[in-house]
């Protein structure tokens, strides 16, 4: 409708700060640090100055800097793996709607078992495999990812295939790929796009996870995770290395959930006339 | 030649518990029939299976054979996906009992009516537009440019129905299974509909299959019915005939449950007062 006013909802514009913020730090890491990773000028340990905002770690590097590598190396995570996990994801969750009897039974074991399979354990099988790098972190979140995001799938495209605009269409003569791309996809995408959000942020913490445990990017370009690691020897001497990637990490998932929960109304036109 | 000619139609569940019981019946081009039956009579697992959209999971047997009179017929039962999406929508179409779930809720309902229109007569751009506002011209909506604009549940149930039926005329097709299409509307509504369907049907020349379990309703669409009981053929014949001779006994309650409505509306309508008719 012309009158319509799009006026969007306060957690998306809230999520929407939180994971620019980042995202600024991220883009800007590519061009500018305020120090090289291999400047080691600063004091070790050096509390939060003019110059170094953030303080300095134990090799008297400047915090901020590895903070906002940190926060690009999220971001590739989050990109990456989502992209990883939802061609997958979707593409399985496809096939295992559209199956049925024991195929679909069969699908859906092999869903749970994937679930089941903890994300953390893939990881070091990959890593021992492929060793150690943001490349072997990101495949392992994106293969973990498109197991739930399949699971779903096929749950969203079950009930759309039992719905009568689905049967309308094929009666007037719609192929099945046809079918999928006009009315199935558009149909789970709203429920979709929430998800991709959610692990978004998840994928960013799971591989500060993995990095605290050295399974991740190696260093210099350390992720969250790692800054944290480092910084737990000293965090009664210098508890900001420890709060500030915390709170980004927080910030990265709260926000992304955010954003997941506004985008649901956003991408759903039916949700809007609520408002 | 033929439009429709199904004969020995039998549908079973997968578990061998008998649907559609040898089902026999054909149509001629511009013929009409109405199909009658309560709701698990299988009438519509009977439409299902002349659109070739049983449920896989259904045991199917007998033959449906289906022609737009020009060309030879083709047996549906059997045919590939291929063939049968060249004959949905082009040859036989269909219309369902609710139109709120039978439109795409995420689509525009000018964009859902283009579908069919591109794929069969290749249109596009202000061809395309002005076709969608032909078609939905046809079916007498008003205004079609923000029926056109609307996402189906920002319009009328009657307007809904309309535009479901502009969907399934879209491709002209020889033959128009409506299946409950008044059903879900309210009685002024209903009437218009099927005042719209029987125009419709008349002017294009085409077949129809009335699918109701309101012998009323059948009455003022079609001239010849058909009974269907638990799956099977109890009653045939003209509407003239099972209106005064009901052989069967559920045809008789039919008949009978009819007449004492028809005998309530038209007190009621004596006495000015407006009641509220229910399909009970």
């Amino acid at each position: 409708m012309t009158q319509q006013t799009r006026r969007y909802p306060l957690p998306l514009l809230v999520g929407l700060v939180l994971i620019s913020i980042i995202f600024i730090m991220a883009v800007l890491s590519i061009f500018w640090l305020p120090y090289q990773l291999g400047d080691t000028s600063g004091s070790r340990l050096g509390a939060p100055s003019l110059h170094h905002w953030f303080g300095t770690d134990k090799l008297g590097r400047d915090l901020l800097s590895r903070i906002m590598i940190g926060a690009r190396i999220a971001f590739e995570v989050g990109l990456l793996s989502v992209a990883i996990g939802a061609f997958l994801g979707v593409l399985l969750g496809l096939g295992a709607g559209f199956a049925q009897r024991w195929m679909d039974e069969s699908f859906s074991a092999l869903l749970d078992i994937l679930i089941a399979f903890p994300t953390l354990l893939l990881a070091m099988l990959i890593v021992a495999t492929r060793g150690a790098s943001l490349t072997s972190a990101i495949v392992a979140i994106g293969l973990g990812m498109s197991a739930i995001i399949a699971r779903l799938t096929r749950l969203l495209v079950k009930r759309v295939l039992t719905q009568d605009y689905i049967t309308a269409s094929r009666a007037s003569g719609t192929s099945w790929p046809r079918v999928i791309v006009v009315h199935i996809l558009p149909n789970i995408w709203p429920t979709l796009i929430v998800i991709f959000a959610l692990q978004f942020g998840l994928a960013g913490l799971t591989e500060a996870s993995l990095s605290y445990l050295g399974l991740g990017s190696p260093p210099p370009n350390a992720s969250w995770g790692s800054l944290l690691q480092e910084a737990q020897a000293t965090v009664l001497t210098a508890p900001i290395a420890a709060i500030v990637p915390g709170l980004l990490l927080i910030a990265l998932v709260i926000g992304m959930n955010m954003i997941a929960d506004g985008l649901r109304e956003v991408a759903d036109p039916t949700m809007r006339r609520s408002r | 030649m033929k439009i429709l000619d199904v004969t020995d139609l039998s549908v079973k569940s997968g578990t061998g518990l008998a649907l559609v019981s040898n089902v026999s019946f054909s149509l001629e081009p511009g013929a009409r029939l109405g199909l009658i039956g309560e709701s698990g009579s299988g009438k519509s697992l009977t439409a299902l299976a002349i659109m070739g959209l049983l449920p896989t999971e259904l045991n199917v047997s007998g033959s449906v054979l289906l022609s737009d009179g020009k060309t030879a017929s083709q047996q549906i039962l059997d045919a590939p996906e291929k063939v049968l999406n060249q004959i949905r929508g082009a040859v036989v179409s269909i219309v369902f009992q609710e139109p709120l779930t039978a439109l795409d809720p995420l689509m525009k309902t000018g964009k859902q009516l283009a579908e069919p229109l591109r794929r069969w007569h290749g249109l596009k751009g202000a061809t395309l537009q002005a076709e969608i506002f032909n078609a939905l011209d046809e079916v007498r909506i008003g205004n079609p440019k923000r029926i056109a604009d609307s996402y189906p549940y920002e319009i009328s149930g009657g307007e809904r129905q309309r535009a479901a039926i502009a969907m399934a005329l879209a491709c002209k097709p020889a033959l128009l299974i409506a299946d409950e299409p008044t059903t879900a509307l309210d009685v002024t509504v209903q009437a218009e509909v099927l005042a719209l369907l029987d125009t419709v049907v008349a002017s294009r020349g085409m077949s129809l299959l009335f699918i109701s379990h309101d012998l009323a309703v059948v009455s003022r669409i079609t001239d010849s019915v058909l009974v269907l009981k638990d799956g099977e053929v109890v009653e045939a014949g003209s509407l003239q005939n099972i209106l005064n001779e009901p052989k069967h006994p559920y045809t008789r309650e039919l008949v009978s449950s009819a007449k004492e409505l028809d005998a309530a509306l038209t007190i009621s309508a004596r006495s000015g007062g407006d009641h509220d008719i229910s399909n009970s």
